[in-house]
């Protein structure tokens, strides 16, 4: 049986192709008037081929104890079969598997831009072995270790670290960045990304699921499978619905002895639209987010966000670039080369990104720090030639300086301009330098924020740990709200929780690197960037075109979202209302009920297909 | 314990999903059920001291459904 249903199901465009035909044939042969037998046994035929199919179905389901829509139509065409309007047993069944396939044609094309992504996955890689042969492989089946050949023109297949060769990789399914970056020994290259030119063998870190566009994936796959609560309540409410039909197709039946009446009651009760309607608009909308790098966690994320009335940025990596450049050093003390050079040897061991810009300075002569340790939220502690550093913000400086007037002089100047500051002092006095960083703000940041707010985000909030006087400068030139400087990690996701615990929707924006906890508190957690296997995991909303315009995108297309969805549950009531409005006037039959039915369907699927070639205005 | 995902074919209507969520409740040692209507996917936990994912498979048959792949992980 189980074979039957398989192969019912697999040709299921060509019974109702042929199921037409007979339909066509049974009109004919009753317009040639007197073969009333042949238009009988015609239609009977054609029920018994439509019934077929949806009666296995109907069955497997209540093997499961499951009241499906095809056992509300199987009973209905049998009881047609029983009362001999056969006719009617094979338009309903001819209409209920023309809807079907027609349902399948236009949901696989609202899946069509989340199908776009996931063919992008590389499928199998080029293994080098021990001695040096290749061979294809599936990348499901690769371990951590494993080297493997990229040639020219083709996509990296794993997650690595470049052994050998040098190339140019287009990472823009990544990084959303459609430029070119160099690959050179020692550096990373991830699934997904292109080789434009060159060679190389990569070492496999991750391969398949485990790496970052594998993730990428599996994120968009989730998501557009994901369940608002309203829909969580129709799913529900539809379990106890369908048999709810039921019961009232047999009252009505005993009540009225209307046989038709009651299998008709079945026909119209199926809940086809309200059941499909919010599905193909969560696919519609996350699968459009998806193919401009906007990645929605679920349906729920977009109905928060579109709530949404304050949004608190980290500013750094979010409003700002996220990469600082050393702009002025002020010497007050000690040589210009040798404090350079000792800054970068302490600074090579931080990731801080303002750490990071020291050390990318020039060296002359390569030191090494030791007993290096960090100050939480102050800076860093290290010795280099048995001489102790401080290297940080005044507040780590200050036991070692104290209250010097050229100090404050240079920070005060710098913050005016707008740069963050790491000071370097020495424990016996001899050295002492300011280095002003500055960090570019992201090209037209002042205008998304204002279109931002255009569009119902009521309060801009910047939080940093960078010092006071220089983010209220950065923040001058935008339309930010609130500024709090100087704030740990801790501080922000207290700030978070504080701002929701008053009534209000926070999301909160960053980079994803040491925000974790107050993306963690956010009602929206939002990660610029995909960088980082921590932002993907914490963020419900992750932008992987590391701009504001995507974070404006982003609003406007859970709006949009969400408003398609409630179009198509309206919908799919009053056409539920409309059915038995007309069934109690006796407008409505058995066939022309599913008719409108089917096509509810398909006006919920068509509408959803409008959020596909959506384009929110920037 | 090993989560398993099986690549499904013959998913039409949106009612195979409540059927086949049962389906594999339905066997021992599954658990954290999720068909994925969009992905045309099944996302399980399973204990292989229970059950085998071949088990599951045959329940899947079945009903009707086609299991095109099958991946395993440990956890």
């Amino acid at each position: 049986m189980v074979k039957i249903q398989q192969f019912l199901t697999k040709h299921r465009q060509g019974l109702v192709i042929l199921m037409t035909i007979l339909l066509v044939l049974a009109e004919a042969a009753r317009w040639l008037g007197q073969m009333s037998l042949a238009y009988q046994v015609i239609m009977a035929l054609t029920g018994v081929i439509g019934l077929l199919p949806i009666l296995l179905t109907a069955i497997s389901a209540l093997r499961v104890r499951l009241v499906s829509i095809d056992v509300l139509v199987s009973i209905a065409v049998i009881g047609a079969f029983v009362i001999g309007e056969y006719n009617e047993a094979a338009i309903v069944t001819w209409l209920f598997m023309l809807g079907e396939v027609l349902e399948d044609l236009t949901l696989k094309k609202t899946r069509s831009a989340v199908k776009q992504l996931t063919d992008l996955a590389p499928q199998t890689a080029l293994v080098v072995d021990a001695d040096g042969n290749t061979h294809q492989e599936d990348v499901d089946f690769l371990d951590p270790g494993a080297h493997v050949l990229i040639k020219t023109g083709a996509q990296v297949p794993v997650d690595g670290t470049v052994l050998t060769g040098d190339a140019l990789a287009n990472e823009a399914s990544i990084t959303g960045e459609a430029r070119l970056v160099k690959k050179e020994v020692g550096d990373s290259v991830y699934a997904g990304t292109i080789l434009e030119n060159g060679t190389l063998t990569v070492e496999t870190t991750a391969a398949g699921d485990d790496t970052t566009f594998g993730k990428i994936i599996e994120l968009v796959e989730e998501a557009q499978d994901s369940q608002t609560k309203t829909q969580r309540f129709i799913d529900r409410f539809a379990q106890y619905y369908t048999p709810f039909v039921l019961l009232v197709a047999v009252v009505v039946g005993l009540l009225t002895r209307d046989f038709r009446l009651a299998i008709t009651v079945m026909v119209l009760g199926c809940p086809g639209a309200l059941v499909i309607g919010v599905p193909a608009s969560t696919v519609a909308g996350i699968g459009n987010g998806a193919r401009r790098g906007i990645l929605f966690k679920g349906s729920d994320v977009m109905d928060r966000l579109r709530q949404v009335d304050t949004i608190a940025f980290d500013k750094t990596g979010t409003l700002t670039r996220g990469k600082p450049t050393v702009q002025t050093l002020v010497v007050l003390k000690g040589d210009r080369q040798a404090i350079i050079d000792r800054a970068v040897a302490i600074e090579g061991q931080s990731d801080h990104p303002l750490a990071r810009s020291i050390a990318a300075l020039p060296t002359q002569q390569p030191l090494t720090a030791t007993k290096v340790e960090t100050v939480k939220g102050q800076g860093i502690r290290a010795e280099v030639d048995g001489q102790e550093y401080l290297l940080g913000n005044r507040a780590l400086v200050n036991a070692v300086v104290g209250d010097d007037a050229a100090l404050t002089r240079a920070v005060a100047q710098l913050v005016a301009a707008g740069d963050s500051l790491v000071i370097l002092a020495s424990a016996d006095h001899q050295e002492l330098a300011v280095f002003g960083i500055k960090d570019q703000l992201r090209p037209q940041a002042a205008v998304a924020l204002h279109q931002l707010k255009q569009l119902g985000v009521k309060r801009l909030v910047m939080l940093t740990g960078d010092n006071t006087g220089t983010a209220k400068e950065i923040a001058a030139t935008l339309p930010i709200d609130e500024v709090h400087a100087e704030m740990l990690p801790q501080d922000k996701a207290r700030f978070v929780a504080d701002e929701r615990e008053g009534g209000h929707r926070v999301a909160f924006v960053g980079d994803g690197i040491n925000d974790s906890p107050a993306l963690a508190a956010a009602d929206v957690a939002i990660a610029m960037g995909s960088g980082t296997d921590v932002a993907m995991d914490v963020a419900d909303l992750v932008l992987v075109k590391s701009t504001l315009a995507s974070l404006l995108t982003a609003r406007r297309l859970a709006r949009r979202t969400i408003t398609n969805m409630n179009e198509n549950i309206v919908i799919a009531l009053l056409t539920v209302l409309l059915l038995f409005i007309g069934l109690f006037a006796g407008y409505v039959e058995m066939a022309s009920g599913m008719l409108i039915h089917e096509l509810s369907i398909l006006i919920v699927i068509l509408n959803s297909m409008r959020l596909i070639k959506y384009s929110p205005q920037n | 314990m090993e989560k398993v995902m099986m690549k499904l074919g013959g998913l039409t209507c949106p009612s195979c999903l409540a059927k086949i969520q049962k389906g594999v409740e339905a066997v021992d040692g599954t658990a954290d059920v999720k068909v994925l209507f969009n992905a045309g996917k099944v996302k399980f936990t399973l204990d292989p001291a229970v059950s085998s994912p071949e088990t599951v498979q045959e329940g899947i048959e079945k009903m009707g459904y086609t299991v095109q792949g099958t991946k395993m992980k440990e956890v």
